[in-house]
């Protein structure tokens, strides 16, 4: 339930952009969010409905880039995704990984009128 | 017309900026300060309990209690003189820059040499919340399991220290240190690793040296 306050820094950040250019309108939010954010869309969609009503932003199309996890195996060189309950290179088993994607949360842009 | 404008800001930057605020706050009085997150039930309570009583003498220490569960705590943080701060979180998952801002007021921060944050028992939502600290500190704790970096990998990677406790059931419970590990040096690699048992008090020297180092060398 953090995307409550997730949610209201996305409409925060953009409204305060929007007002930069003197926007009429914000038709919508550009977002990059990793999945070791542990960011729900489907919630920060509920709750920007409800946050967004009676501002500029309201209605804007809420537009998802998500970065799946990715490590590197030191080892090897191999770049992955890890599964469910291990971390290991799938190539050369080795358990020798760094991340190398995944921790994004970041407004990239927005859309306005 | 539509136009595109470009922001690239982290979403949370704003609460960011109120850490670093905090920190400022902390370093201007010389304080050092530690958030200790972790699932409920790891032990969060009672490892601030016995670290309180292993540095009483050594370290002056105030205590921010964020824990939904534990106002009691707070309490008796105070009943041992020690200058403690309960703040109501109003059922949020998670402790946040902002409430730290208004809880360090009431600690009179001069006369400390180090804080201990209890955040709200939760292994996704403290993660990502900055809330302007020098360590951030992990509880895992065995009975939890040794898959929880492998299940709950976030949490893992902006911490500064590991304690694993209750070490006391390693003979009892199922749990392959080694895969443990693994997970954690994948996602945090090199991180300062702390076995304990809050309940025998193994391992708490240990943990307690380190902090006397962190804000002896601060």
């Amino acid at each position: 339930m953090h995307e409550l306050a997730v949610t209201q820094s996305i409409l925060d950040i953009a409204l305060k952009n929007a007002e930069k250019v003197s926007a009429k309108r914000i038709t919508g939010i550009n977002l990059v969010i990793g999945r070791l954010a542990s960011v729900v869309d489907d919630s920060i969609q509920f709750y920007w409905d409800i946050l967004s009503d009676g501002t500029i932003a309201k209605g804007a199309q809420l537009n998802f880039t998500r970065m799946r996890t990715e490590m590197c195996c030191l080892d090897c060189g191999n770049i992955f995704t890890p599964g469910e309950d291990t971390f290991a290179c799938p190539v050369c088993e080795g358990n020798r990984v760094r991340v190398s994607q995944g921790d994004e949360l970041r407004i990239e842009s927005i859309d306005v009128e | 017309m539509t136009q595109r404008i470009a922001i690239v800001e982290n979403i949370l930057s704003a609460n960011d900026e109120m850490a670093q605020k905090n920190l400022s706050v902390l370093d201007a009085a010389g304080v050092y300060a530690i958030n200790i997150m972790a699932s409920p039930g790891a032990g969060k309570t009672s490892v601030i309990l016995k670290t309180l009583e292993a540095l009483h003498g050594r370290l002056r220490m105030g205590v921010i209690e964020g824990d939904l569960a534990t106002s009691i705590d707070a309490e008796k943080a105070a009943a041992a003189g020690l200058p403690a701060v309960q703040i109501n979180t109003g059922g949020e998952c998670h402790l946040d820059a902002v409430m730290i801002a208004r809880a360090l007021p009431s600690l009179p921060l001069a006369d400390l040499d180090l804080v201990l944050v209890e955040n709200v028992g939760n292994l996704v939502c403290p993660a990502n919340f900055k809330i302007g600290v020098h360590s951030n500190i992990l509880i895992a704790s065995i009975p939890e399991g040794d898959d929880k970096p492998y299940k709950y990998p976030g949490m893992y990677r902006g911490v500064q220290a590991l304690i694993v406790n209750k070490i006391d059931l390693l003979p009892y419970v199922p749990f392959d240190m080694e895969y443990f590990r693994g997970g954690v040096e994948a996602l945090n690699p090199g991180l300062v690793t702390f076995p304990v048992s809050a309940k025998t008090g193994e391992g708490m020297g240990e943990w307690a040296d380190w902090l006397v180092g962190k804000v002896k060398s601060k």
